[in-house]
């Protein structure tokens, strides 16, 4: 996909010079030497996912037989065992559960911060984005024993929370992930939004337009690149969470699926071609979204780092 | 401060006669958000709302865990119950908590030898990749692909190679030298590195992702004028394009620190940071959410991982700002 984005001049001059043989400022033995490093690097880097997938389709009477450097024993059973010995569908839906509304309160919440901050007087602002911004970056385990102390106190209806509390629910989980990703994604937004033409603005303000519409109906359609590359980083990292379902959650069958993996290594304790299995379907997710929205994710990352 | 090109200014950021007016009197933006009552309200809430999930959900709790740390409290009791006890913690924890000390110097070991290799290989492979090659994005991807993988997921999926008796390391060294196994994540004196090693996967990816957004910054024309000077490549990485790199590296820097100080997943799911994998961050966990909880000691822990990081916090925020800022 990058490769139709490069310059094709370049991309001319260099396929003529290899066809031609001929290259005046590369040289070809440097080119391979180089190739053949990244290739076998590439390879060394792809095989630790690439092994899990194959010994996830074998028999594990066949490898516990054979050993693993054996070839054969190929069967599909090892998905069906662990996606019901393992209760994944309802750890799937847990995570979703968390994942989907924390990923789409948070880009809100940071928009609307962001689009306050990107107007306001310049030194309430920095102090502001400096708040939000070191929030992201604090260790987690720092915060835990007042936050346990302080979700056990809120009391909850028992219709949101079984356990009565904001502890032990969905809710506290989604709320302390928007917390804590709320301020990487307003300095994000907030950038993107100073660098907005303000005539944009001004012309809505003519019309009459209300400081929440200036927001919703101009600014907002303008952040969608913004926006869904931070989604796509929000998924992974909010269903990637381990620590906070963990210490914030005490049901078993509450657990997203990455934090109930602790759980299925007992169950699947011996048999690794289960566990390799359990594996694969855990990272299908986010390999999914890698795979199909790889420029977004890149761009995401990339985003904090290269101050645009 | 640096040569242009470091940072790229903001692409359609308005000229700067705008924003050199901006300087003192609220200007047009700042009055122009507050004209009527409605949208006053509007605006408060637009900031607070956010503002308070922040102060009071990751501030607040920080500052509290700060003042625990002075105290000795079971964390079940009232708030009567709790004991201030000054910095006995923090003497306790350099004294007598055998741990204390392993995790110190892991989550050290880890800091540096994420620097020295992963890092590194990831400066290197992006230069590599920061130009037009075959299959340059296939590279990337592959490359990059560990990132969006979870570290408590990492840690399964290399047991598959490192289990002592059906990982394929063992299998593999039997076979090619009769090479007894090896308990790789079991032996204290070894898992760390092995632990290491699968962290090192992912963490390469990722900076190698940030120093090739960091090198389309910069200027070509200063690579074309260090190579009309007779520089080779490698002079002119050193000379020209790293120093034109100082952002990124402060990034990278604070990323990384961060990563190791922040280290826990893979060890929990291993065998919970023990036995040769403690690291500050298991330790403050198990005091705290284990059986025994000591709360204060446990706060003390934190606020010795807080201290670390606020240093490098403040780094990293001063130099996305000062960007931001411009």
């Amino acid at each position: 996909m990058n490769t139709t984005t490069t310059a094709p001049a370049e991309l001319g001059t260099a396929a003529g010079a290899e066809q031609t043989d001929t290259p005046r400022r590369r040289l070809r033995p440097g080119r391979v030497v180089l190739h053949v490093f990244l290739i076998t690097t590439a390879l060394a880097w792809f095989f630790p996912v690439l092994w899990a997938v194959v010994n996830s389709f074998r028999d594990y009477e066949h490898t516990a037989v054979h050993g693993y450097l054996s070839p054969g024993g190929f069967t599909l059973d090892n998905y069906a065992q662990a996606w019901t010995q393992g209760e994944m569908p309802q750890y799937f839906l847990n995570s979703l559960i968390i994942t989907v509304p924390a990923v789409l309160l948070t880009l809100f919440l940071s928009s609307c911060a962001a689009f306050v901050l990107s107007h306001h007087s310049r030194r309430f602002n920095l102090v502001m984005l400096a708040v939000f911004l070191a929030a992201n970056l604090l260790p987690p385990q720092a915060l835990l024993v007042p936050l346990f102390r302080l979700y056990t106190s809120i009391p909850l209806p028992y219709w949101i929370s079984s356990s009565g509390s904001l502890y032990d629910s969905h809710l506290g989980i989604v709320l302390i992930h928007v917390a804590f990703q709320i301020g990487f994604c307003t300095f994000v937004l907030s950038n993107f939004m100073k660098a907005l033409p303000t005539s944009l603005l001004e012309a809505a303000r003519v019309d009459g337009a209300t400081v929440f519409q200036q927001y919703w109906r101009v600014v907002l359609p303008l952040c969608r690149p913004s926006l869904a590359a931070l989604a796509t980083l929000l998924v992974t990292w909010v269903y990637n969470d381990f620590f906070w379902s963990l210490a914030l959650l005490s049901s078993g069958d509450k657990l997203p699926i990455t934090t109930a993996l602790q759980n299925l290594q007992g169950s699947f304790f011996i048999d690794h071609n289960l566990l390799s299995a359990g594996s694969v379907l855990v990272a299908l997710p986010t390999l999914v979204i890698f795979f199909l929205l790889q420029r977004h994710f890149v761009a995401g990352l990339t985003l904090g780092a290269s101050k645009e | 401060m640096a040569p242009h090109g470091t940072s790229p200014p903001s692409p359609s950021r308005p000229p700067s006669a705008p924003a050199a007016k901006r300087r003192r009197p609220r200007p047009r933006t700042g009055g122009t958000l507050r004209n009527s009552r409605g949208d006053r309200i509007t605006v408060a809430l637009m900031l607070g709302v956010p503002a308070a999930l922040v102060l009071g959900l990751v501030w607040l709790p920080a500052l509290a865990t700060v003042v625990l740390s002075f105290t000795r409290w079971d964390g079940i009791g009232g708030l009567e119950t709790v004991e201030w006890i000054g910095v006995q913690n923090y003497v306790d924890a350099f004294t007598i908590y055998p741990p204390f000390g392993p995790a110190l110097s892991n989550n050290l070991i880890w800091l540096v030898v994420l620097f020295t290799v992963p890092t590194v290989l990831g400066m290197f492979l992006a230069v590599l990749l920061d130009r037009q090659l075959r299959g340059g994005a296939l590279y990337q991807s592959i490359f990059y692909m560990p990132v969006v993988l979870s570290l408590a997921l990492i840690g399964f999926i290399w047991q598959l190679i490192y289990s002592r008796d059906q990982g394929l390391l063992n299998a593999f060294l039997a076979f090619a030298a009769d090479a007894p196994p090896v308990d790789w994540f079991g032996d204290p004196d070894l898992n760390l590195y092995a632990v290491l090693v699968a962290a090192g996967w992912r963490h390469t990816g990722y900076i190698m992702l940030l120093y090739l957004a960091g090198l389309k910054a910069v200027d070509p024309t200063l690579r074309e004028a260090a190579a009309i000077d007779g520089a080779g490549p490698v002079r002119t990485f050193t000379s020209v394009v790293f120093p034109a790199l100082l952002p990124i590296n402060l990034v990278v820097i604070v990323v990384t620190v961060i990563d190791a100080l922040r280290a826990f997943d893979i060890v929990w799911v291993i065998n919970r940071g023990r036995n040769g994998l403690e690291l500050i961050s298991a330790l403050v966990t198990q005091n705290v959410i284990g059986e025994a909880s000591r709360v204060g000691f446990g706060s003390a822990l934190a606020v010795i991982m807080l201290l670390i990081s606020v240093v490098f916090i403040v780094v990293y925020v001063s130099t996305m700002l000062r960007g931001a800022s411009r």
